[in-house]
């Protein structure tokens, strides 16, 4: 794009790359904002009808569409209360940092193989890295709101965050291992084809596992049955008990977001990213080189692919949030510690020992991407993306023995 | 927003300074690792409070590793020379475990400290003395 | 557009904005972060206040990581770093948060000092750091390879990374064995973490709620703020124990 606004439209090439940013930028502010307006029209009705009622159902029309709109018109207008004896500035800060560390996270997010803002080499490991700092503005909303709500609120949740960083990264680890690269273009690559080449139904390991990482990533979000840091019946509205207003609606929309987020991970880690369960784009005929219009469009119907999988994984979280009544604190880490942990660890020793063992899965024939290593060291000047896997095993071979016998 | 902060005096002195336009040199991560490393030391030596003294020594670590990572990165090093390589890197992942497993300790440490006497304050642990 | 490109070309005469430096610019960025927030962790007496300086100066740290070109390192101080200060914030929050403890004040004499000998630490840092003819010559800027797998591969004792031109001939040692003594290291640490942060059954109760019903909590902080007055009396009082 930034060349196209160099060539074509002949803006400077710092002043291109800048509005590049910018627009980029506002593109996934408005998926996190119109986002969060969606999904809190579409929480509001499937609540309603789980409960047997209807939701809203006055504001622009029949179904309530404007709902969420008129909440935020309200909001906006709202005044924004700090309790006396607050921490004025880490009051002020803590919606924000939230936020930002929400925002943040989506930088390495493909939304489809070209369609992301910063493709990182690291990418799974910067997503979680960044999604473990909302925390801070939570705890910090605790700690300066002065009240005891918020600060109960705040240390359930540090605690609840902490224990499950560990079965949440183990899981992580299980795609990256069967993919050989932590960059999330990579992986959703490698799960390209039918749906029997997503990581979901690689092995029995994987199934498994798979679910153990919903369970984490509704811990690690906070909803329920894992919202004890804004227990409603217990500790009022917990962190965000003295917060009204924009800079609780900031707290709002982080949520919001973390949840697309991690739902996104999980369609990226485990189904196929934008690679949709019937390979559409290929069956017709398109592939890369087809010619850019094409390109753009397989990419276009990559992205939604990616939306609508993310868009199912919040659905399921509201379903399960409506549902199931909320645990104790000793129960959340029983949860963890008991189960997620020990079963997270046995199953990443089963797939590595799975892929050590049968790569090719139990039925041959299904043609599924072996893993490789694709970096720039195996393969030579200029091959980027070009050595086959026997080549690669070649080199490592070949460095190895010239270690073992200098 | 640069043109900005270049009209600002500071920023105008920046320009002449060409920190804005000359490429970084290992010197750059240098200061800011020695500016990590004094205020870690700083703040070692003035907190009376025990998780003071815990950042000072994670500030300090960091500078450290600044520096590490400067020496070490490809991008950095002037024309003809290669740095550390990848050991300045696997160091500084070393030392980054490290910090997170004296952290451990020495919160423990405290939390020891706070039930025996009642805070946290570093200066009241002369029970040893003589 | 036609105003936008005029402006454009003004905004261009007044400043060399073409000669910009991005990588600079966001050097210049997340240094002075990290380097204003880390003398606001000195700065600061609350110790909340001094956990979040403490990240974002940690974090900023992650940035130039990532400008140097050591994505691998800098998302791992983003892990470890950051999730390791939220336990010191949750620390502190728990064992300082009761009103009179919040900040312990540092004399204003330590502090001049501290300012002095601190301020000496970083001339002779800075002179050394400028000393050397090449680490003051500007990047060439080498884009180099990503650097996960090599270190993947170097901590399980296989290089695959070019050497360093100065490196001698022959065999590169690999991280395995340092990879296992730190995990072995974690492992120690983390059972000794535990065993020594763990609920003793005590026979005589604990300082604090020796404090909590003995001693007002009012005079405690009149204590903690003389400082080190009540060492022999109310000290043995606080520990308890067989003297």
């Amino acid at each position: 794009m930034a060349e196209f606004l160099i060539t074509t439209v002949g803006l400077s090439e710092w002043l291109a790359w800048t509005v590049t940013a910018v627009i980029a930028a506002v593109l996934v502010l408005n998926v996190i904002a119109g986002g969060a307006l969606v999904f809190i029209w579409a929480e509001r009705k499937i609540a309603g009808r789980i409960q047997d009622r209807l939701g809203p159902t006055r504001t622009g029309g029949r179904f309530g569409w404007l709902q969420s709109l008129a909440d935020g018109l309200k909001l906006l207008a709202k005044e924004d209360l700090m309790p006396e004896g607050a921490d004025g500035m880490l009051f002020r800060l803590a919606p924000y940092v939230s936020f930002c560390a929400s925002f943040c996270a989506f930088i390495a997010l493909p939304f489809a193989f070209d369609f992301i803002g910063c493709r990182l080499n690291v990418g799974v490991f910067f997503v979680v890295a960044v999604l473990g700092l909302e925390v801070f503005g939570v705890i910090l909303a605790g700690y300066a709101s002065a009240s005891k709500w918020s600060l109960f609120g705040a240390m359930r949740e540090a605690a609840q965050v902490v224990s499950y960083e560990v079965p949440l990264g183990m899981c992580v680890v299980v795609p990256v291992m069967l993919a050989g690269s932590m960059d999330m273009v990579t992986i959703a690559e490698k799960q390209a084809g039918w749906f029997t080449n997503w990581y979901l139904f690689h092995d029995p390991f994987t199934f498994v596992i798979f679910w153990v990482y919903v369970t984490c990533a509704v811990a690690s979000v906070n909803r329920a049955p894992f919202d004890l840091a804004e227990a409603e019946s217990e500790l009022v509205a917990g962190f965000h008990t003295e917060y009204s207003g924009l800079r609780w609606s900031y707290f709002f929309m982080a949520e919001y977001g973390s949840m697309f987020l991690v739902s996104a991970m999980a369609a990226v880690l485990f189904m196929g990213g934008w690679n949709g369960p019937i390979p559409v784009a290929s069956l017709l005929g398109l592939s890369e080189g087809t010619g850019d219009t094409a390109n753009y469009f397989v990419r276009l119907l990559g992205m939604f692919n990616l939306l609508g999988k993310a868009t199912l994984g919040v659905l399921v979280m509201m379903w399960v949030r409506w549902t199931l009544p909320r645990l104790r604190i000793d129960q959340v880490m029983t949860t963890c510690l008991k189960y997620c942990t020990p079963i997270a660890a046995a199953m990443f020793a089963g797939a590595m020992l799975w892929q050590l063992f049968l790569p090719g899965g139990l039925v041959p024939g299904l043609d599924r991407p072996a893993g490789e290593i694709r970096e720039g060291w195996l393969e030579g000047p200029g091959g980027r993306g070009a050595a086959a896997p026997a080549a690669s095993d070649e080199k490592v071979a070949q460095v190895i023995s010239s270690q073992v016998n200098p | 927003m640069i043109s900005l902060i270049g009209s600002t005096p500071l920023g105008g002195g920046l320009f002449a300074m060409g920190l804005f336009t000359e490429p970084v040199s290992v010197a750059h991560y240098l200061v800011v690792g020695a500016i990590l490393f004094t205020a870690g030391i700083a703040c070692m030596a003035v907190k009376r409070n025990a998780l003071g003294v815990l950042m000072g020594i994670e500030l300090v670590l960091n500078g450290a590793n600044v520096n590490f990572v400067a020496f070490a990165s490809p991008y950095l090093q002037a024309e003809g020379s290669r740095g550390l390589g990848l050991d300045g890197q696997v160091i500084a992942l070393f030392v980054i475990l490290l910090a997170a497993a004296e952290a451990a300790v020495a919160l423990a440490i405290t939390l020891n400290f706070y039930n025996n006497h009642a805070t946290v304050d570093v200066d009241r642990a002369d029970d040893l003395k003589g | 557009m036609m105003a936008a490109m005029s402006a454009t070309g003004l905004v261009a005469t007044a400043l060399p904005l073409a000669a910009i430096n991005w990588h600079s610019t966001f050097f210049l960025l997340f240094a002075v972060l990290a380097c204003v927030c880390a003398v606001a962790v000195v700065a600061a007496d609350n110790v909340v206040r001094m956990a979040l300086y403490l990240v974002l100066s940690l974090g900023a740290t992650a940035g130039l990581f990532f400008l140097a070109g050591a994505e691998f390192v800098g998302a791992m101080q983003l892990m470890i770093y950051v999730g390791g200060t939220l336990v010191l914030l949750v620390f502190g929050v728990m064992l300082t948060a009761q009103a009179p403890f919040v900040s312990i004040k540092t004399a204003p004499g330590d502090r001049a000092l501290a300012g002095i000998v601190g301020a000496s630490l970083l001339a002779v840092l800075l002179l050394s750091a400028f000393s050397v003819e090449e680490w003051r010559k500007p990047a060439a800027g080498v884009v180099g390879e990503p650097t996960a797998t090599p270190i993947g591969m170097a901590l399980l004792g296989v290089r695959v990374d070019e050497p360093p031109a100065h490196a001698p001939a022959g065999v590169r040692s690999g991280y395995l064995l340092p990879f296992e003594i730190v995990s072995v290291h974690l492992l120690v640490v983390l059972v000794a973490a535990a065993y020594l942060a763990r609920a003793k059954r005590r026979k005589t109760p604990r300082a604090i709620e020796v404090a909590a019903s003995v001693e007002p909590p009012a005079s405690v902080a009149a204590h903690a703020a003389i400082g080190r007055e009540p060492a022999g009396r109310s000290g043995s009082v606080l520990v308890g124990g067989p003297r």
